[in-house]
């Protein structure tokens, strides 16, 4: 794969999940560069979900151009978009989602082991993520074990933990109390950039958004910079 | 109380409304169960009570029968009891079976004094209407209805019977109407049948109605006492449950099976609502923290069971009811098991008994809807409220001490004796251990999980990681599966067992190159000396042996037991006697000895070195226990004895079956063309091979258990259905966790596939357990419910194959199931169930 300037690219991105209905997303122009980490905002419903369904490959655009590193994701298969996600992406959901029946190591090593890593590498691996996001002695733990903060560090540890290029927040302090999210944007962004990697935090929380590099809004289901429409 | 109501119809119609097409499933899994019971019960009842009517008519009015063996006892006893004074009426009569030319079943005659016999069986002798002369001219028989139908003719026409070896001709003189008597039956003067049937002198029953303040009871006793050998006397209601004592064990067997798919239903219904209740655990301890009580939170739950089982049992009893009017009409009355051939059964709705099965059907299903019901009701809100809870709850259910303490005492019940002929502690026992199983699966099913080895497979680690993670909720899912299997494990092994001894017994007692008899019914139909010694001049015949089969009555109140007059010769290859104790070793001079089955064992007391008296011909012979034998084929029992002894002591030298062992060279069937051309209408003799005869019997015994594998396999059919509802509502459970693994990468058919070994792991697990407890059952049903119920030994066999065979096709279909649930979960809907809150 090449190696442009850029993580990701989209022009002209239209989506529409009704063919009668206005498109939810309506001429779409979005460039993430190397490196760098944005918070897209926007009110309940406007389509910012869609969106990062869209960047991940996990839905298919009706027009327009998804570029991944050169990749057009829509001309991927469910398969090859599955392995790209795999090997190249990090999610942190507003829920959580880690398995409960897994302790904290492994539900960080999870990735890891789905791309095969071997034991000593995954298991290093993963020691040295629990320890970045402050979590070093909870690896054996379950997630009934943990308070919500801590939950949300072994998703972020997770998301990180194989080195994607690319990590996609979607509300990922919805469900914690200020103090607790403020912690976790500080760790998400610290990780991303630690990681090299490039982020797109989704969000509807102004001060959320404020811990991203760029901030763009979704709105008219268009994007575009916060103080355009402000 | 309305805000209870509330309650309900928030709890119980959500769930309509959420998943509507998982409750009609379930409601057609208990309707299923309870149509079963219904239609079983229907069916038996219904042949019961035309078998009751009929033996009412026959019994008139009387108040007490004599009966002595078939060959009968002198006439002289009807003239002395015609003389007591307690006696007011006497009606003696000769009971014989007829054997029809043709292929046709024996034919039941009661041959009476038209005249006497008015007097006490009023009904029946009423249907000859203005025919009643008629029956007195020679050679002459009045057939029922069912009878007339069944033989093909009409009043005038002619039927020809066997007598001896030679053809009586018989003229129906009258067809008595339908309602005159339900059966098949032939009403003869008696005079007529002594003559034609070689009995002059001789009858077997005597019907007597007693003077006016005569105590039954006294005049029974002091008869008994002064009857000769073999003669006994039994009341009207013993001779109305005759034909009901002689299927019980089979009508008993059918209703516990039919149970058996009820109970499946039950835990089907326990299953699917504890895992629903389960999944709506936060849901439901959000209504406890808007205020709703415990206790209205368990009604609702409770009612939600209730209506469920109200629904699915009106639709049992009436799908039962229908099930029950095809049954009788393809199989009969006794669902192909060969007991109840004579009667034409028309089920008659019992509203009592409908009601009763809607109630059991509902009570089961409330039973199954109140253990998950109380749980969830005891759980504290806050907690509930935390993801996660519903393994905790489910974890409660895994203390082993009450399956123990079940099993314990379910092995205690298996130690005691039957309770009036029935194992009533034998099925306890089944019932005990079957719950002690079921209580004991969630620790072994975690135990079982904890053993199965890791792996580095990211896929398969997360499958097993799920699967020991819950393994309580995955117990509650097994539930239903685990009761079918088992159960169904159970029978086949018991039915394989009975198959597998009854073959092995079929090749001891068929030794010989050819078997006859003279026809199905021995009553009239003999070989004389002078024929037997034709057979044994034929070409081809090596050697030929005979035996006659008579029936005595050992004790008041028994059914009858068979003689059977034979030679012991202690050869090997000719006695085809199965000895299970005892010798077969000549007798020492001047001692008489008996083979005895294992009926005439248990139900008579009789062991080897016992004495007894056995009564032949008018005397009380003393007889020794030589040995006892195992027979299926006569559930009454039977007795054998040495034929020259026989004949010595009665004079009777006829027989009624041989066998001939050919010489070398000699082919099967020219010597069955020379038996036959030997005697008029030969044809009609029943001469068959070895080979044949076990062919046939085994026909027999496969269409009397295919009621019995039908049963299981609904049964079974009804755990699957158990096992997929769970699959499919863990699978919508974990909707959001599947979009998670979709997003962090793993492909769906890995999804997919994590889900097929979850299920397959489960299914194993399932299988397994059911397979051990099965095995545990059937040592209970081959060794203590079998034994008790037809007083006969089988030797324990387990079907490899067949539980091989089907074992893999229940853990491919937990695997499929599951995958199929998974794939269902696995669409666009569980990636954006991620955006979910668990």
């Amino acid at each position: 794969m090449s190696s442009p300037d850029w993580v990701l690219k989209i022009s002209g991105l239209v989506k529409r999940f009704q063919p009668d209905r206005p498109p939810v997303l309506d001429g779409i122009e979005f460039e993430l560069r190397r490196g760098e980490y944005v918070a897209i905002m926007g009110e309940s419903g406007v389509g910012k979900s869609t969106l990062l369904n869209l960047m991940a490959g996990l839905d298919r655009p009706d027009e327009g151009i998804l570029s991944f590193y050169g990749q057009d994701l829509a001309r991927l298969s469910d398969d090859a978009a599955t392995r790209l996600r795999r090997h190249e992406m990090g999610f942190v959901f507003q829920a959580f989602h880690v398995l409960p029946y897994l302790t904290a190591a492994d539900n960080v090593g999870l990735p890891l082991d789905l791309a095969g890593a071997p034991r000593p590498e995954r298991d290093a691996r993963v020691a040295a993520m629990l320890e970045a996001v402050g979590l070093a002695g909870h690896a054996g733990r379950f997630a009934r074990e943990l308070s919500g903060g801590e939950v949300q560090r072994v998703a972020i540890a997770r998301a990180l933990v194989h080195r994607p290029r690319l990590l996609l927040a979607d509300e990922p302090t919805g469900n914690l109390d200020p103090r607790t999210a403020g912690q976790v944007l500080a760790l998400l962004r610290a990780q991303v950039h630690a990681q090299g990697a490039s982020g797109v935090l989704i969000t509807h929380s102004r001060a959320a958004a404020e811990t991203a590099d760029r901030i763009l809004v979704l709105d008219g289901r268009r994007l575009v910079p916060a103080g355009a429409t402000a | 109380m309305r805000s209870t109501l509330a309650v309900v119809r928030t709890v119980a119609l959500g769930r309509l409304r959420e998943q509507p097409l998982r409750l009609v499933v379930t409601v057609l899994a208990v309707a299923l169960g309870v149509a079963l019971a219904t239609a079983v019960y229907a069916i038996n009842s219904g042949a019961l009570s035309e078998f009751g009517l009929a033996a009412r008519k026959l019994v008139g009015e009387a108040d007490v029968v004599v009966r002595g063996a078939r060959t009968g006892f002198d006439e002289d006893l009807f003239v002395r009891l015609l003389g007591d004074a307690s006696v007011e009426e006497a009606s003696p009569a000769l009971e014989i079976e007829l054997a029809p030319l043709g292929d046709h079943p024996p034919l039941a005659v009661l041959a009476v004094d038209p005249f006497r016999a008015a007097a006490v069986q009023r009904e029946l002798v009423a249907g000859l209407g203005g025919e009643l002369m008629a029956l007195f001219r020679p050679a002459s028989i009045a057939l029922s209805a069912a009878a007339a139908t069944e033989l093909g003719v009409a009043r005038g026409d002619e039927i020809q019977v066997r007598s001896g070896s030679g053809v009586q001709r018989l003229e129906v003189v009258q067809v008595l109407p339908a309602a005159a008597y339900p059966q098949r039956l032939g009403l003869m003067d008696i005079a007529t049948a002594q003559w034609a049937f070689d009995r002059v002198g001789r009858i077997n029953r005597i019907d007597l109605r007693l003077a006016g303040g005569v105590d039954v009871a006294r005049f029974r006793t002091a008869l008994e006492a002064r009857l000769p050998p073999g003669v006994t006397t039994s009341g009207p209601a013993a001779e109305r449950d005759r034909a009901a004592n002689v299927t019980r064990a089979y009508r008993v067997n059918l209703n516990m099976l039919a149970m058996v798919a009820l109970l499946t239903g039950a835990f089907l219904v326990f299953s699917t609502q504890a895992l629903s209740v389960l999944r709506r655990r936060s849901s439901l301890a959000l209504l406890r923290a808007l205020g709703a009580t415990r206790r209205q939170v368990e009604a609702a739950l409770l009612a939600e069971g209730i209506l469920l089982g109200a629904a699915g049992s009106a639709v049992g009893v009436l799908v039962g009811q229908a099930v029950a009017w095809l049954a009788l009409a393809r199989l009969g009355g006794d669902l192909g098991g060969g007991y109840l051939h004579a009667v034409a059964v028309v089920p008659r709705p019992e509203p009592t008994a409908l009601l009763g099965f809607f109630l059991l059907g509902l009570v089961v299903t409330a039973a199954g809807a109140w253990v998950p019901a109380r749980e969830a009701a005891r759980a504290a809100p806050a907690r509930a409220l935390k993801a996660g809870d519903a393994e905790h709850a489910a974890r409660r259910l895994r203390p082993a001490w009450p399956g123990l303490s079940l099993a314990a005492l379910g092995a205690a019940c298996a130690l005691l004796p039957p309770v009036g002929g029935l194992p009533v502690f034998g099925y306890a026992s089944v019932a005990l251990l079957l719950f002690a199983g079921m209580l004991l699966v969630p620790a072994t099913a975690a135990w079982l999980l904890g053993h199965v080895p890791g792996t580095r497979r990211a896929v398969v680690s997360v499958a097993l990681a799920q699967l020991k993670g819950s393994a309580g909720q995955s117990a509650v899912s097994l539930a239903a599966i685990i009761v079918s299997f088992s159960l169904m494990v159970a029978m086949a092994i018991m039915v394989y067992s009975f198959r597998e001894s009854f073959e092995r017994w079929l090749g001891e007692v068929l030794p010989a190159d050819l078997h006859m008899r003279v026809a199905q019914a021995a009553d009239t139909a003999f070989w004389s000396a002078a024929d037997q010694a034709d057979i044994a001049a034929l070409d081809g015949v090596r050697r030929v042996e005979f035996a006659r089969q008579l029936s005595v009555y050992l004790e008041a109140g028994r059914e009858p037991v068979q003689v059977i007059a034979r030679r012991v010769s202690g050869e090997s290859d000719f006695d085809g006697l199965p000895l299970v104790r005892g010798d077969l070793a000549a007798a020492p001079p001047g001692t008489a000895r008996a083979w005895i089955s294992e009926p005439v064992h248990d139900l008579y007391g009789l062991d080897v070195g016992h004495r007894f008296t056995l009564p032949l011909a008018g005397k009380a012979e003393m007889l020794t226990v030589a040995g006892i034998w195992r027979d299926y084929g006569r559930p009454g029992g039977a007795i054998v004895v040495d034929r020259d002894w026989y004949v010595a002591t009665t004079g009777d030298g006829t027989a009624s079956q041989g066998a001939i062992w050919l010489q070398p060279g000699a082919r099967a069937s020219d010597v069955e063309h020379a038996v036959r051309a030997e005697f008029p209408r030969g044809d009609a003799l029943q001469v068959y091979t070895g080979g044949a005869l076990k062919e046939m019997s085994l026909g027999y015994f496969d269409r009397a258990f295919a009621v019995t594998y039908l049963l299981e396999a609904v049964a079974v059919l009804i755990g699957l259905v158990g096992v997929s509802f769970a699959f499919g509502s863990q699978a919508l459970a974990r909707r959001a966790e599947f979009g998670m693994l979709r997003h962090v990468g793993m492909l769906r058919r890995q999804v997919v596939g994590m889900l097929a070994g979850e299920g397959v792991v489960l299914g194993l697990v399932g299988v397994l357990y059911g397979l051990v407890l099965g095995f545990l059952l059937s040592l209970v049903l081959v060794y203590v419910v079998n034994r008790q119920s037809f007083n006969w030994s089988i030797d324990l066999a387990v079907p490899w194959l067949q539980l091989g065979a089907l074992s893999v096709v229940l853990v491919a279909s937990a695997g499929v199931t599951a995958a199929l649930s998974g794939r269902a979960a696995t669409g666009t809907n569980a990636l954006r169930a991620v955006r979910e809150d668990w």
